[in-house]
């Protein structure tokens, strides 16, 4: 049981030693192993997003009362695989009136903006690339990031539907932005540090979903703002703006954008597990095991919420932000501090 | 340089037997390509009743992997035509033929499309859309059950897996 629970801490002790008795220096042996941890970070997100899409269309007929792929492979496990070798090899169009290079660095910056997100989630127990003592921060401010490629995508498309849903995603993102940081500050009041494995370690006793219950749920829907997905999909209504800031990108460079999206999925779901529902702790599972079935449920209810609630207005979505959600955060941080003045005040 | 087939053909046996399977590239994106169409929103009237009857719930086109219709004919494989092609209709069919990216099909549905149906002698109605575009499958009916169209959808299937289709670039 030991054994499994480190297995992972164990093979990058035992390949930095391996490493080091081949007479590598402990430097170029640290820098060798975080090649490594990016290769491994991308292959989980790429193995979880061919997970995901498959895990997104069944949940989608499920709750349409449909079956979803099913002729593909066992259950249609492999229809996203078919999709993966369709896309690779569409023509690329690069339209010729774009601002070219936006075009082309928009969807790379995308993507890559969503991995660097990976690097301060806690993982597993002691799984955690780099453990920033702003963590958290570091998080929020790189997801806000991706607000500029959606933009550069819409403006370097040169199309009315890309610049429009570009604006829209900047309008909807910089609004959401507010309540889903404030909803942050409770938690880190009470943890007293932006340090993501402290935040795990406070969590010990009792997960903060129980002590935060409103700032989970405000954070819960400003990160399916921050997101872009249903029933906040404003920068990419299809009814209105056919497909939004990607309506020029086909191929590859749609696929991305589209892969970036669940890479965030991915993100924010782990950084919800690890802030309200306890991280990677938990009983009898190893901690890496727990943290995969909580961001697993998280993720489910991403996809419940998405595929039952209509899509909500622009302004009423401007509204919702301005008026209800910030005013709820900005109670619930005055709560906090209360609470915990008075918690202090009892305890000494 | 003349080539000894008979030869090939037994180094491909010998491999087969030692458990290696012997593949070229465009028979593997064939494969990717024959099961992933992602349809266009396009259709005029009483055949796109249809096809939204295919992707709910009595029918569901999700099974074969199609229900992604996309909005944008820059992410779209295949364009089903349905509905008859007018005058005024033929620029814009033809423009967004043009955008869809290679490798790309048509499948025409109902009569409408495939001739020009009960409108064939109107003065505007073009009879069928193979008049604009390429067509590969039709869809015969007016309109044709959702069932009629996954048999057309599956029949296209068909077409791309085994690589009979002539690649328009």
């Amino acid at each position: 049981m030991q054994k499994i629970e480190t297995l992972f801490v164990d093979l990058s002790d035992w390949f930095i030693a391996w490493l080091q008795s081949l007479g590598v220096p402990l430097a170029w042996a640290d820098a060798i192993l975080l090649l490594i941890q990016f290769l491994c970070i991308v292959g989980i997100i790429l193995a979880n997003i061919t997970i995901l899409i498959w895990l997104e269309r069944k949940v989608s007929g499920f709750i349409q009362q449909r079956p979803g792929p099913n002729r593909l492979g066992p259950h249609g496990v492999f229809q996203t695989v078919a999709d993966a070798l369709k896309l690779l090899t569409k023509e690329d169009i690069i339209p010729s009136k774009t601002d070219r290079l936006i075009f082309i660095t928009a969807p790379i910056l995308f993507m890559t903006i969503s991995v660097m997100l990976y690097i301060v989630l806690p993982m597993g127990k002691d799984m955690q690339v780099v453990d920033l003592n702003v963590g958290l921060f570091f998080f929020i401010s790189l997801g806000s990031l991706t607000t500029i490629a959606l933009l550069m995508g819409g403006w370097g498309s040169n199309n009315k539907w890309s610049l429009l849903g570009a604006m829209r995603s900047v309008a909807q993102m910089i609004s959401y932005e507010i309540p889903l940081a404030l909803s942050l500050m409770g938690v880190v009041m009470i943890t007293g540090s932006l340090r993501l494995s402290d935040i795990v370690a406070a969590q010990d006793n009792v997960w903060f979903i129980l002590l935060q219950p409103i700032a989970f749920i405000t954070y819960f829907i400003a990160a399916t703002a921050e997101l872009n997905r249903g029933p906040f999909d404003m920068p990419e209504a299809e009814q209105e703006l056919t497909a939004g800031a990607y309506t020029e990108y086909s191929g590859m460079r749609y696929a991305l954008f589209f892969l970036a999206e669940y890479t965030n999925l991915v993100a924010v779901s782990a950084l919800l597990s690890t802030l309200f529902l306890g991280g990677w702790q938990g009983p009898w599972l190893p901690s890496w095991l727990w943290i995969i079935i909580k961001t697993y449920l998280v993720m489910f209810l991403f996809m419940w919420v998405k595929w039952t609630f209509p899509r909500i207005r622009m302004d009423h979505l401007m509204a919702f932000s301005w008026k209800v959600l910030i005013p709820v955060t900005l109670v619930n941080i005055v709560a906090t501090g209360f609470g915990l003045y008075i918690f202090k005040g009892i305890g000494g | 340089m003349a080539v000894d087939l008979n030869k090939e053909n037994n180094d491909v046996e010998v491999l087969q037997k030692n458990n290696i399977l012997v593949t070229t590239l465009e028979k593997i994106w064939d494969w990717g390509r024959s099961w992933s169409f992602w349809p266009l929103n396009y259709g005029c009237n009483c055949c796109p009743i249809e096809m939204l009857a295919a992707s709910a719930a009595r029918f569901d086109i999700a099974r074969y992997g199609y229900e992604v219709f996309r909005a944008s004919p820059r992410q779209a494989d295949l364009i089903i035509v349905a509905g008859p092609v007018t005058l005024k209709m033929k620029p814009i069919l033809e423009r967004v033929w043009a955008q869809m990216p290679e490798p790309k099909w048509v499948l025409a549905m109902g009569n409408c499309a495939t001739s020009g149906g009960p409108f064939k002698d109107g003065y505007s109605i073009l009879p069928g859309c193979d008049t604009v575009v390429p067509v590969d499958v039709y869809v015969p009916g007016c309109p044709p059950r959702p069932e009629a169209l996954f048999h057309g959808l599956l029949e296209l299937k068909k077409k791309v897996a085994s690589g009979q289709y002539t690649h328009r670039r």
